[in-house]
């Protein structure tokens, strides 16, 4: 099966302590300036893209209490109308398209090739441009924030208030070009995901043995692939209607105001489990390694992380409930937007079980599960609430729900991705997070986190509505809405001791070897922070816990040439490896097609013409990006 | 000027705008008693379905792990959490059931006896009633009166971009979109003062587009309709009289409409019985010649970015036209 | 590790650049909204110079401090297109190309494309039919509406212009610069009885 043809130097005819110097050779990227933005490594990549995307968390944080002391009293003039409404949409923008989807898919670039057993991710050039383009639309909504240009129709960005004639300036195109950037990088990311998934892993490594948090960035993936489309339709056409006078959703000329809700919704709502599936990875990851055992019920862990997948493109309209759409087809979403319990409460009772037959051992990752569990199935419970439609009437658009998506995506993405942090941290920098401050983290963001967002119910129920910069001293909301912002600084301090221990540690943590929590997956068989070439020789799979069944050493597999970067390419199903495949070199030329790319779209904010002049510099780096230089990795 | 900022700050702060009752636990209509009896029950329930996770959990976690049989134990875990998501299944059913039957029970607002059309604006709501036998149709703004216990059908339409239009202690909510015309059934089982807001982000004032719905017995709401349907009273007064004379010959007029006069301007809410109003501005301040003046004086500090400009008068022409606004009942 | 620190020195260069790249193109095109305007002001700026002819003149130098706000600022503009909606301004001048009033987008301005002759021609109202609106609007929605006429008018297309509305479209809108693609054509003739220039 695998080729023979070549004759460059294998690893079979190197001693270990050449082959490292060997692979190492052939792996790193150049030293300085030019290396770091020329680097194809997805270790490398997948730190950067983290790291930015909890830069972007701390900034949504600080508008996030921006938005508490405006609210803090009722009438309070510390904000006015305009710039809380940039607040508030920024706040969800910033949030879901530069923190919480990047970071989520951030951590695969960074774990999925190491948990399959592979020495880089599949498009290492496609991920290397990802990252640029992602921080590229990152700054155009930040930057246009600061010059108070920032978007200010909210993160849904509902026509006709976003359109040409109600969306003033450039706000909302600015808004609208930030989706096609993060788009463009998330789509990427999605297809490398799945590529490695279905093609590099190690072989051995059939469809049942793979880790649960590599299933769960399949599925995450293929619902990017999938949802994806929807938004950059409907921001393209709503860039559009704005700058080239097309009718999308002028209903004057033909078009339809809630065509845009249909597209953005079809998009929005399978968006949170994009964000959710990978928490789900995370938490079925930690609780086997805390409890010493596999997830109970991994088939059906499987299955649930699929069905969710599909059932997530049954419900958007839940979110149209008072749009006013015929009563039978809102009650058909009623029932779909339920049934998607059963996957969830499914996938609780498995980690339970777990959990009741293992011995927990209670490290700063496993906190962090528990608070998921406690947190998430009430976000869980009051999506059932809101599913309902009459029950929804009343909650729509109110503190209610901002209650509710908090508990679901705080609760159910960021506890486990805290965790996640806590438990992958020696991983990234090859050192240990302080246990006795993540103790102090995980209490004060769970007090925190549980008084801030609690009392929103109560306030939704009593008939206060999302989006409001303030609200007259005559309705009963003050004493809550105080007590709420005070309890936000309790939480914010939480992040900010998070920041602060991790910070630290990066610096001057304890070191970390290379499986300090004694865990079962194909990551920590490797050194604390990996070599770039990540294993010196690939490991093969003999179980679905390959770290837990081979107590002494993995088997590896042997044939691979290190005077180039070659990986194993192996089969879908049962991962029979196929072929030695070349893996890309480092290269500029992503880093200015990313450049052109923005150039383009920012130019096409002010001039449709962009579109036809910008094509230009795009050619001309991806025809750099691809020319063929003759170098091994081009060949094959 | 600066003083009129102030007294606008003092009266936005303190002035008690009539709050009436604005939750969705604080029922008295018909559709809205359904809703809650339904929250009661799902919410009842899911605390419930909470608790009885939590106790797995606390169970799970302090529990003492025993040396069984490892395939006896994956066994009973089998069982249980079959039983558990089978439980899940039957509940979600259960609530889907009940969630169908509330909407059938709140019934169609197109059987009702009584229309009202609601156009909504940014950033206050325009509101029609239609004419019927003696009484010719007018308009009005931010204040609806309906009859105690009779079905209301209110249509619901947008004048720019989307509203929606929300009395939590009456009904659920229903949005109003540009282009096309939606419904909502309103009873009110008592009377009383019922205060709502828009519930869709609308732009700069969506914080301050509050509406009111009096609901009162069907004689004082046959009077009422008689009132409204009458033009301006002319009132007497030097005041009132000059207040007349300056709204007239200022830009006053050429966005507001008061009947019997020859103010007809369309873009501002129909001021001919603004006097009447329990408030004034969407439910900002309550109607009274101070916080007339204060509006009027300075709409800009009190709701920054609606549509109604700072007209610069001077301190005699505020108090008459204040005056005047006062003496519209 | 030394190579680790040297990757995110990189990094954060990279980053610094862009973002001041970034800033710098954006800089120019801050829409800061200015609500309220201040009273003084206001009345400053009903103190506008005019030639004795009612042809050009000069705006007051606090309209200059501020930046030319009537003229440059997206959100003055798109007041202005509500005014001119809500005045009834389409009553004669259509939706732009003139009907009992003339036209703005023929490429002539019988007064002149200064603001300020259009701020007085709303104003104070001229010969032939246009009636004065000093008693009807208010120094700043005068101004708005001026902007916003000027903006249709303009020979070349602005930033900050509107887009179309969600209405029927009739003619090109604001920021496709609808004056400079009619004004190819020729001009359109002046209404009769509009008379000559003055």
């Amino acid at each position: 099966m695998i080729r023979s043809k070549d004759d460059g130097l294998r690893d079979t005819a190197l001693s270990d302590k050449e082959l490292n110097r060997a692979l190492a050779s052939t792996w790193s990227a150049q030293p300085g300036l030019w290396g770091a933005l020329s680097t194809v490594d997805h270790k490398v990549i997948g730190r950067r893209y983290i790291a930015t995307a909890f830069v972007f968390l701390a900034l949504g944080g600080v508008l996030s209490l921006l938005m508490r002391l405006q609210l803090s009293q009722p009438e309070a003039r510390f904000i006015g109308p305009d710039r809380y409404n940039q607040i508030f949409t920024m706040h969800g923008s910033n949030m879901m398209f530069l923190f919480a989807v990047p970071v989520m898919q951030a951590m695969a670039v960074y774990l999925v090739p190491l948990m399959v057993g592979t020495r880089n991710i599949a498009f290492p050039r496609l991920n290397a441009f990802s990252y640029w383009i992602y921080v590229a639309g990152g700054l155009l909504l930040w930057t246009a924030f600061i010059v108070d240009t920032g978007p200010d129709v909210g993160w849904f960005a509902y026509v006709p208030l976003s359109g040409p004639q109600y969306g003033v300036g450039k706000r909302a195109d600015i808004w609208a070009q930030m989706i096609t950037f993060t788009e463009v990088s998330a789509l990427a990311i999605a297809v490398e995901i799945v590529v490695t998934v279905f093609k590099q892993r190690g072989p051995g490594m059939s469809l049942d043995r793979i880790p649960l948090f590599v299933w769960s960035m399949l599925v995450t993936s293929f619902l990017i692939i999938l949802a994806m489309p929807a938004i950059m339709i409907a921001s393209t056409s709503l860039i559009l209607d704005r700058l080239v006078g097309t009718h999308f959703f002028n209903p004057a000329e033909g078009g339809d105001v809630l065509l845009w809700q249909h597209l953005f919704w079809f998009f929005g709502h399978p968006e949170v489990y994009i964000i959710f599936l990978p928490a789900v990875g995370m938490v079925s990851t930690i609780v086997a390694t805390f409890t010493r055992r596999p997830v109970f019920g991994y088939l059906a862990m499987v299955m649930a992380l699929v069905a969710t997948g599909v059932l997530a493109f049954g419900l958007w309209v839940h979110h149209m409930f008072v749009a006013g759409l015929p009563r039978l087809g809102e009650s058909f979403f009623t029932a779909s937007s339920m049934a998607i319990a059963v996957p969830a409460g499914l996938q609780i009772f498995c980690w339970l079980a777990t959990i009741w037959a293992g011995k927990p051992i209670f490290k700063t990752p496993f906190l962090f599960v528990i608070g998921f569990i406690v947190i998430f199935v009430i976000g869980g419970l009051t999506g059932v609430m809101v599913a309902s439609v009459p029950f929804d009437t009343q909650v729509h658009d109110t503190y209610f729900v901002v209650a509710h998506f908090h508990y679901v995506l705080v609760g159910g993405a960021v506890f486990p991705l805290l965790g996640a942090i806590y438990y992958w941290f020696p991983k990234l920098t090859g050192k240990m997070m302080s246990e006795t401050l993540g103790r102090w983290v995980f209490g004060l963001i769970f007090v925190g986190f549980n008084l801030t967002f609690f009392p929103m119910h109560i306030l939704g129920l009593q008939g206060m509505p999302r989006r409001i910069y303030t609200y007259q001293p005559e309705m009963p909301w003050a004493g809550l809405n105080m007590f709420i912002s005070l309890s936000a600084i309790v939480l914010a301090a939480g992040f900010l001791l998070f920041f602060v221990d991790a910070i630290r540690s990066a610096r001057s943590g304890a070191v970390a070897s290379a499986n300090p929590w004694g865990a079962s997956t194909l990551e920590w068989a490797t050194a604390s922070p990996p070599q770039p070439y990540n294993f010196a020789r690939p490991p093969v799979v003999g179980s679905r816990e390959p770290l837990w069944a081979e107590a002494t050493a993995l088997p590896v597999a042997a044939g691979l040439r290190v005077d180039r970067r070659e990986l194993l390419i192996t089969g879908v199903v049962e991962g029979i490896p196929e072929a030695r495949e070349s893996s890309v070199g480092n290269s500029i030329w992503p880093l200015w097609a990313a450049l052109a790319t923005t150039l383009t779209l920012v130019w096409s904010i002010f001039s449709p013409w962009a579109v036809v002049w910008g094509s230009i510099p795009v050619a001309v780096s991806l025809i750099g990006w691809f020319w063929p230089k003759g170098v091994l990795e081009d060949e094959s | 000027m600066r003083a009129a900022r102030v007294i606008a700050l003092w009266v936005a702060t303190t002035a008690c705008g009539c709050s009436g009752n604005q939750s969705a636990l604080a029922p008295s209509g018909a559709p809205a008693l359904h809703i809650e009896h339904l929250i009661i029950g799902i919410v009842a329930l899911c605390a419930v379905i909470w608790l009885a996770v939590m106790v797995v959990l606390a169970g799970a976690l302090w529990r003492k792990p025993q040396e069984d049989d490892a395939e006896i134990r994956q066994r009973r875990l089998t069982v249980v959490v079959t039983a558990a998501v089978a439980a899940t299944a039957i509940l979600i059913a259960g609530m889907t059931v009940a969630s169908f039957y509330t909407t059938r029970s709140i019934g169609l607002p197109e059987r009702a006896s009584i229309t009202i059309t609601v156009r909504a604006q940014q950033w206050w709501w325009q509101v029609f009633y239609a004419s019927s036998g003696q009484t010719s149709g007018f308009q009005t703004a931010n204040e609806i009166h309906t009859p105690v216990g009779q079905d209301v059908h209110v249509r619901l339409e947008s004048a720019d971009v989307i509203h929606s239009f929300w009395i939590p202690s009456l009904a659920g909510k229903q949005d109003l979109v540009p282009g096309r015309s939606n419904s909502l059934l309103l009873r009110a089982e008592k009377p009383g003062v019922y205060r709502g807001q828009c519930a869709e982000f609308c732009g700069l004032q969506h914080s301050h587009m509050a509406v009111m719905v009096i609901a009162e017995a069907p004689a004082d709401y046959a009077r009422w309709i008689a009132s409204q349907s009458a033009d301006a009273i002319p009132t007497t007064g030097a005041d009132v009289a000059a207040g007349r004379a300056a709204f007239l010959a200022k830009p006053c007029a050429a966005c507001h409409t008061i009947r019997g006069t020859a103010a007809n301007g369309t873009t501002g809410p129909d001021l001919t019985h603004v006097g009447s109003r329990q408030t004034i501005a969407a439910g900002l301040v309550e109607t009274t010649r101070g916080s007339m003046a204060a509006w009027i004086a300075d709409p800009q500090t009190l709701k920054p970015g609606n549509n109604m400009p700072m007209v610069p008068l001077t301190s005699i022409e505020l108090q008459d036209i204040s005056a005047y606004m006062e003496s519209l009942k | 590790m030394k190579r680790e620190m040297s990757y995110s020195n990189g990094a954060f260069a990279a980053a610094a650049i862009a973002l001041g790249i970034a800033s710098g193109a954006l800089g120019w095109l801050g829409e800061s909204r200015e609500l309220r305007l201040d009273p003084p002001v206001a009345s400053d700026l009903d103190g506008f110079r005019l030639m004795p002819n009612g042809i050009s003149g000069t705006p007051p130098e606090s309209y200059f401090a501020l930046g030319k706000p009537y003229e440059t600022d997206a959100y003055n503009l798109s007041q202005g297109k509500r005014l001119y909606a809500w005045f009834g301004c389409s009553a004669c001048h259509g939706d732009g190309r003139g009907g009992a009033g003339p036209s703005f987008l023929d490429g002539w301005w019988l007064y002149g494309p200064e603001i300020v002759s259009i701020v007085a021609s709303v104003r104070d109202g001229r010969p032939h039919g246009m009636p004065a609106f000093r008693d009807r609007m208010t120094t700043e929605q005068i101004w708005q509406l001026a902007g916003y006429v000027q903006t249709i008018g303009a020979y070349k297309p602005k930033v900050a212009a509107p887009s179309r509305n969600d209405d029927k479209q009739t003619r090109p809108a604001e920021n496709r610069g609808p004056a400079k693609i009619l004004f190819d054509q020729g001009p359109a003739g002046v209404h009769p009885d509009q008379g000559p220039s003055p």
